[in-house]
C-alpha cells in the first residue's frame, strides 16, 4: 500500500514539474528558444505574488491573479526589447543572454529580498487532505496536478482552435513565410513569452505554497522543467505533463528507498529515457 | 499623370556583397497581368522578395498607390494589399489545408471577394481535404492552396513566383485556368515564369530580365520572337 501512496505522491509532484515545464515548452515550441532564466523568472513571479500579498493584504490566489498580467507584461517586454534582438540562426546568443539574465535576476532578488527563505501562506487548505480509498491525498498537491492539466488543456485549445494559435504554429514552422501572410513574428514571440510568464506565475503560486523559496532556487527548477520537456519531446505540451509526472514518480520512489536519493532518482530517470528515446516520448513529427 | 498601382524605380538589391538587381524599373497598373520572364539567376525572385519586404531596398525604390514602401517589413506590405505566392509554395506543415488558407487572412480580414468558401468553389478538392495537413496534398493541390492562401488577404496585387515550377503540364493548365477569376476579383497579377510560352499567353505586358537587369519590356503581341530570345539568353538568335 505504501508503494501506491508513493507513486500517487510522485504523480502529484509531477503536476508541479509539468507547470514549471509548460512555459519552457511553449517558448521552445514557438521560437526554438531555450530560456535559461525560466527557473529564475518563476522565482521572480513568486516574489511578485509575495509583494502583492503583503502590500494589499490578499491571499496567494488573489495575489496571483494580479501578478499574472504583470508577469505577462514582463515577458512581453523581455522578448520585445531583449530576446528578439538576439534570435536568429545562431542558437548561442539567446542562450548566453538568458544565462546572463538568470544571473541578473538571482542577484537582483538577493539584493532586494536577501537570502532568507520565503513562503506563500494559503492558510488551512495547505493541511487539508482527501481520503481516496486506501490513500490520503493533500488538497494542494491535487490542486496543483489539476491546474497543470487545466493549463495544458488551455494552451492546447489556444494552439489548435484560435487564430492566435494558428499564427503561433505558422511562425514556428516558418517565420519568414508567416511574415508574408501578415503575421508579425516579433509580436507573436512577445505574446508567447508573455503567456509563458503567466504560466510561470501559476507555477510560482503552487511552488510558493508547497515549499520555501529563496532567490537561489531558480536553476534547479529550470533543470526539472528542462528534463520534463525533453522526456516529453521538445514542444509537446502533453508530453511535458508526462515528463513531469515521470520525474515526480522517480523522485518519490527514490525518496522512499532513501531520502538522499530523491533528486538523483529523477535525474536517473531522465538519463534512462534519453538513452532509449533520444527525441523524447512524444516528439513532434517536423522537429 | 496618375501613378501606377505598383512601381519600382531604380530598384537595387544585394545578398551581402553580391548585387542581384541593378536599377530595375517596372510598373503594374490596376487589373493588369504582368509576366516577368528570365532564366535561372536573372533576378526575378529577388525582385519579388524586394517588393514584398523580404530584402531591404531604398524607400522610394518601391511605390504602391503613391506611397514609398521600399523599407517596410513584409507584414506591412501585405497589409497595404500586396501578397505573394512564394517559390516552392512554402505551406505550413503544422497547419491543415483550411488553416493554411485562413492564415492568409490573418492581417486583412474583411468582406473582400475571396473567402474560404470562394477558394473551395474554385478548387473543390481542397474542401474535401480541408482537414488534411497542407503538405500531404499533391504538388498541384499544394500550389492551389498557396495561391488560395495569398488570395485570402484579398490583395490588390498578387505576386506569383514560379507557380508552375516542377508541375505537370495538365496541372499548370489548371492553375493558369484560375487566373481569369482572380483577375475578375479586381487583383492585378504579377507572374514570374521561366516558361516563355505560358507567360505570353496570360500576360498583358511582359518584362524580361537577365543578370539583374530588365532587358526587354512590352506587350506580348508586339514583341518579336528574336528580341525575346536575345533578351532572355543575352545572345543573338
Amino acid at each position: 500500500m505504501i508503494w501506491i501512496d508513493t507513486i500517487l505522491q510522485g504523480v502529484l509532484l509531477g503536476g508541479l514539474y509539468a507547470l514549471f515545464a509548460a512555459g519552457l515548452s511553449l517558448v521552445f515550441g514557438i521560437m526554438r528558444l531555450v530560456n535559461l532564466a525560466h527557473g529564475d523568472l518563476i522565482v521572480l513571479a513568486a516574489f511578485v505574488i509575495l509583494i502583492i500579498m503583503s502590500s494589499l493584504g490578499l491571499g496567494p490566489f488573489m495575489a496571483a491573479l494580479i501578478a499574472a498580467p504583470i508577469m505577462f507584461a514582463v515577458g512581453w517586454a523581455l522578448q520585445t526589447y531583449v530576446l528578439n534582438r538576439v534570435l536568429g540562426d545562431d542558437i548561442l546568443p539567446p542562450l548566453l543572454v538568458t544565462f546572463g539574465l538568470s544571473v541578473v535576476i538571482q542577484n537582483g532578488l538577493l539584493e532586494v529580498f536577501s537570502a532568507d527563505s520565503q513562503k506563500l501562506s494559503a492558510g488551512s487548505i495547505e493541511a487539508q487532505s482527501l481520503t481516496l480509498g486506501p490513500v490520503a491525498v493533500g488538497v494542494m498537491p491535487l490542486l496543483t496536478l489539476v491546474m497543470a492539466v487545466v493549463v495544458i488543456l488551455a494552451l492546447n485549445y489556444l494552439f489548435f482552435h484560435t487564430a492566435l494559435g494558428r499564427a503561433f504554429r505558422a511562425t514556428s514552422d516558418d517565420a519568414v513565410t508567416a511574415g508574408l501572410m501578415g503575421v508579425r513574428p516579433d509580436n507573436i514571440f512577445a505574446i508567447a513569452t508573455g503567456l509563458a510568464m503567466v504560466v510561470a506565475t501559476i507555477s510560482a503560486l503552487f511552488l510558493g505554497i508547497r515549499a520555501n523559496f529563496d532567490p537561489s532556487i531558480g536553476p534547479a527548477r529550470l533543470l526539472y522543467a528542462f528534463e520534463a520537456v525533453i522526456i516529453g519531446g521538445l514542444g509537446s505540451l502533453w508530453g511535458t505533463l508526462v515528463g513531469g509526472i515521470i520525474i515526480g514518480i522517480a523522485q518519490a520512489l527514490g525518496a522512499a528507498i532513501n531520502p538522499a536519493w530523491q533528486i538523483l532518482a529523477g535525474h536517473l530517470a531522465f538519463v534512462l529515457i534519453l538513452l532509449f528515446r533520444p527525441r523524447g516520448l512524444f516528439p513532434r513529427a517536423n522537429d | 499623370m496618375t501613378e501606377p498601382l505598383l512601381a519600382t524605380h531604380g530598384l537595387t538589391a544585394h545578398y551581402g556583397d553580391f548585387q542581384a538587381l541593378f536599377g530595375v524599373d517596372i510598373k503594374v497598373e490596376e487589373g493588369e497581368t504582368i509576366a516577368i520572364i528570365g532564366a535561372n539567376g536573372a533576378g526575378k525572385s529577388t525582385l519579388m522578395r524586394a517588393i514584398t519586404g523580404l530584402l531591404p531596398s531604398a524607400s522610394e525604390a518601391v511605390r504602391f498607390r503613391g506611397e514609398a514602401i521600399g523599407t517596410l517589413p513584409a507584414p506591412e506590405i501585405l497589409e497595404r494589399g500586396i501578397s505573394m505566392v512564394p517559390e516552392g509554395r512554402k505551406l505550413f506543415p503544422s497547419l491543415s489545408v483550411e488553416e493554411n488558407l485562413l492564415i492568409g487572412a490573418h492581417a486583412r480580414e474583411g468582406n473582400g471577394y475571396w473567402t474560404l468558401e470562394r477558394v473551395f468553389e474554385v478548387v473543390p478538392v481542397l474542401r474535401e481535404r480541408r482537414h488534411h495537413p497542407g503538405t500531404a496534398l499533391s504538388g498541384g493541390q499544394q500550389q492551389m492552396v498557396a495561391i488560395g492562401r495569398a488570395l485570402m488577404s484579398n490583395p490588390d496585387v498578387l505576386l506569383c513566383d514560379e507557380v508552375s515550377l516542377g508541375l505537370a503540364p495538365v496541372v499548370i493548365k489548371e492553375i493558369y485556368g484560375s487566373f481569369p477569376q482572380i483577375k475578375g476579383s479586381g487583383a492585378a497579377i504579377v507572374v514570374v515564369e521561366q516558361d516563355i510560352g505560358q507567360a505570353m499567353k496570360v500576360a498583358d505586358r511582359v518584362y524580361c530580365m537577365m543578370e539583374g537587369w530588365v532587358t526587354l519590356e512590352g506587350c506580348p503581341a508586339d514583341l518579336p520572337r528574336d528580341a525575346i530570345h536575345n533578351a532572355y539568353f543575352g545572345v543573338n538568335a
